[in-house]
């Protein structure tokens, strides 16, 4: 009993947090009936497909959107939804449907890899922290609380500054601050696992340590892994989306929802609200869909 | 019962430092040449190290670091680079405004994310959980800036019901301070209803499944009496573990709320800092937003054992 906050349902991070409440009831094996299950689910089916639609936008998005993204036309600036301009133009001209689509490159690029990295990070983290414990644990431990203090875009703001924005400084900041919140859930689905005969028995084998953790102990917490990661990365596009609206994201002119709304959202005063609400929806359903996924995978699991 | 206060104290003030670390780190270390960071790559090098001087960053670290956290206890958060005056004032006065418009936030949504919750429970599986659950979930996947923008559309700029500015302006009393306050606080509610009502609800399907509330309906109590003596009280212990975590996750959403409605809270600090590159400054509230948050986790604690007598004996045998 050191501290009664560090349950390992309560993620300190808000909204895509939610989904972490569930997390350490996964210790089933990943059969592959299970995946199945997945697929018969409506709720993975929509959150899979809208995921899927900004995917192919935000790798062949150029290809097919209507206008180039970045093309001013300021003759027809500030323009209401048309027939050519389906989703209305910016006070530059662009088009707005074009810089929607293609906008969804740089959040689709950033996000995985930085949920990526700190997942690889965090799981090396939480398997050594749980399965050796004592002084490492302990000091491990402290790290983890210590950066549970500090909200994820305040303590971005800090190494953005720091460093300069840049997608590599993003994915590297994003993907440092999960890790040490993907290393507690890690570490909480070892302790289920530590003291079960099947890891007696590799260490009566003889099994050296990194063996025991990474062929052992890593398949049978891969369930819990797999939410965490979905649960990270609902929360990595509310975090890359906020930094990109605060200016500490993705930087203009590239198309991007969040700077894009942060750069009209003024525009609501004088009526041009389809500036906004088109990139606003383009975030919401790629947060739900991801949240949607999460859901459905979590509940395949605890089924 | 007072060992397990000490070791909770000392795990603290333990985190307390490895924040000021990081903070120091990223604040003082990353950032390589501040004067030069502050002063952008066309600068005189004599102008540059004239402000290194200035800042004190051309000492040894570990002098620099001693002689901050040194200042950190004498009430000495440094001195910032755009307000050429110490820190120690902004932050306190940020500080205050931001607990108003936190407290007005937790204020709407704990009550009603408990009863959401509790609600839920109750009809689990039925169309009225289902309801609440897809409402949370998808006000929780909406960010503040989307949410609070088109708050200010319709109540600020439709309607025209509700200011669009968090700040009454100086000398307005605290009726009119109170209704600038409302429209920013509702971004904050949306993003954590949906998690405390989660944890409302699970704590109260767990409650609703146990023997002690079986035992309750088989032995003749009314519908209200059990879920009002047995099934609250102990559903709601984790909850408020929950309520304390979000304290930082709230934080962090009010940099975007402060910015969007220009309230001068700690988040809008920070972020104004940041853009400044005033490492003082954003040193100073972050290190502050740590504290809150420690203190926040420590009080909930407090909290939860002495409200669960279960706690307390584990925690003397701690």
């Amino acid at each position: 009993m050191t501290d009664i906050t560090a349950d390992p349902g309560s993620a300190p991070l808000g909204p895509a947090a939610g989904g972490a409440v569930a997390v350490v009831v996964t210790t089933q094996r990943m059969a592959p009936a299970r995946w199945r299950l997945l697929l018969r689910r409506p709720t993975f089916l929509v959150g899979a497909g809208i995921l899927l639609f900004w995917v192919v936008c935000a790798i062949f998005g150029h290809l097919f959107a209507p206008f180039n993204p970045l093309a001013q036309q300021l003759l027809s600036s500030n323009t209401a939804p048309s027939g050519t301009h389906w989703f209305g133009t910016d006070p530059l001209g662009r088009d707005v449907l074009s810089r929607v689509i293609v906008g969804a490159r740089d959040i689709l690029v950033i996000t995985p890899l930085a949920t990526v990295l700190g997942t690889i990070l965090g799981t090396a983290l939480g398997l050594a922290m749980g399965y050796f414990g004592g002084v490492l644990d302990l000091v491990a431990g402290r790290i983890v609380e210590a950066v549970l203090a500090l909200p994820a875009v305040i303590i971005s703001f800090l190494f953005i500054v720091a460093l300069g924005p840049s997608i590599t400084t993003l994915v590297i900041v994003i993907g440092f601050i999960f890790t040490p919140l993907i290393a507690r859930t890690v570490r909480a689905a070892v302790l289920t696992e530590r003291h079960l005969d099947y890891l007696s028995a590799a260490r009566l084998l003889g099994e050296n340590p990194a063996r025991v953790m990474f062929a052992e102990i890593l398949p049978n917490v891969m369930p819990a892994i797999l939410v965490e990661f979905t649960v990270r990365l609902g929360y990595a596009v509310f975090a890359i989306a906020t930094l990109s609206f605060l200016g500490f994201g993705v930087q203009p002119p590239t198309p991007d929802w969040g700077s894009d709304i942060a750069a009209n959202y003024s525009g609501l005063l004088a009526g041009y609200w389809w500036q906004t609400l088109f990139p606003a929806l383009a975030i919401a359903s790629l947060v739900t869909a991801v949240n949607l996924i999460t859901d459905s995978i979590e509940q395949v699991l605890n089924a | 019962m007072a060992m397990f206060l000490l070791r909770r104290l000392g795990l603290m003030i333990l985190t307390l430092w490895i924040v000021s670390l990081i903070v120091f780190f990223a604040g003082q270390i990353l950032p390589g040449d501040p004067g030069r960071a502050i002063l952008g790559p066309f600068a005189a090098k004599s102008s540059v190290d004239a402000l290194d001087t200035q800042l004190g960053v051309n000492r040894p670290l570990l002098t620099r670091y001693l002689s901050w956290i040194g200042g950190l206890f004498h009430g000495d958060f440094g001195t910032s680079y755009t307000y050429r005056a110490a820190v120690e004032p902004f932050v306190r006065a940020a500080l205050i405004n931001s607990v108003k418009l936190a407290l007005l936030a937790f204020v709407i949504v704990v009550p009603l994310g408990i009863i959401g919750g509790v609600i839920a429970a109750l009809y689990a599986g039925r169309a009225v959980d289902r309801i609440i659950s897809v409402t949370g979930l998808s006000l929780a996947t909406v960010p503040e800036f989307v949410s609070g923008i088109v708050l200010i559309v319709i109540f600020g700029v439709e309607l025209k019901v509700l200011p669009v500015t968090a700040s009454a302006g100086a000398g307005a009393g605290d009726l009119s301070q109170f209704r600038h306050l409302i429209l920013p606080a509702i971004p904050l509610v949306f993003v954590l209803f949906g998690y405390i009502a989660r944890m409302a609800r699970a704590g109260t399907i767990e409650a609703l499944n146990s023997d002690y509330a079986r035992t309750a309906v088989l032995k003749g109590l009314p519908q209200t009496t059990v879920i009002r003596r047995h099934i609250l009280r102990n559903s709601l212990l984790p909850t408020i573990t929950v309520i304390a975590t979000q304290t930082g996750y709230l934080i962090g959403g009010l940099v975007v709320v402060e910015t969007l409605f220009n309230y001068q809270g700690i988040g809008n600090l920070i972020f104004k800092a940041a853009q400044a590159k005033d490492f003082a400054m954003l040193e100073a509230g972050v290190l502050v937003i740590g504290v809150v948050y420690v203190l926040a986790t420590l009080a909930a604690d407090l909290l939860l054992i002495a409200l669960n007598p279960r706690l307390r004996i584990g925690a003397s045998h701690d």
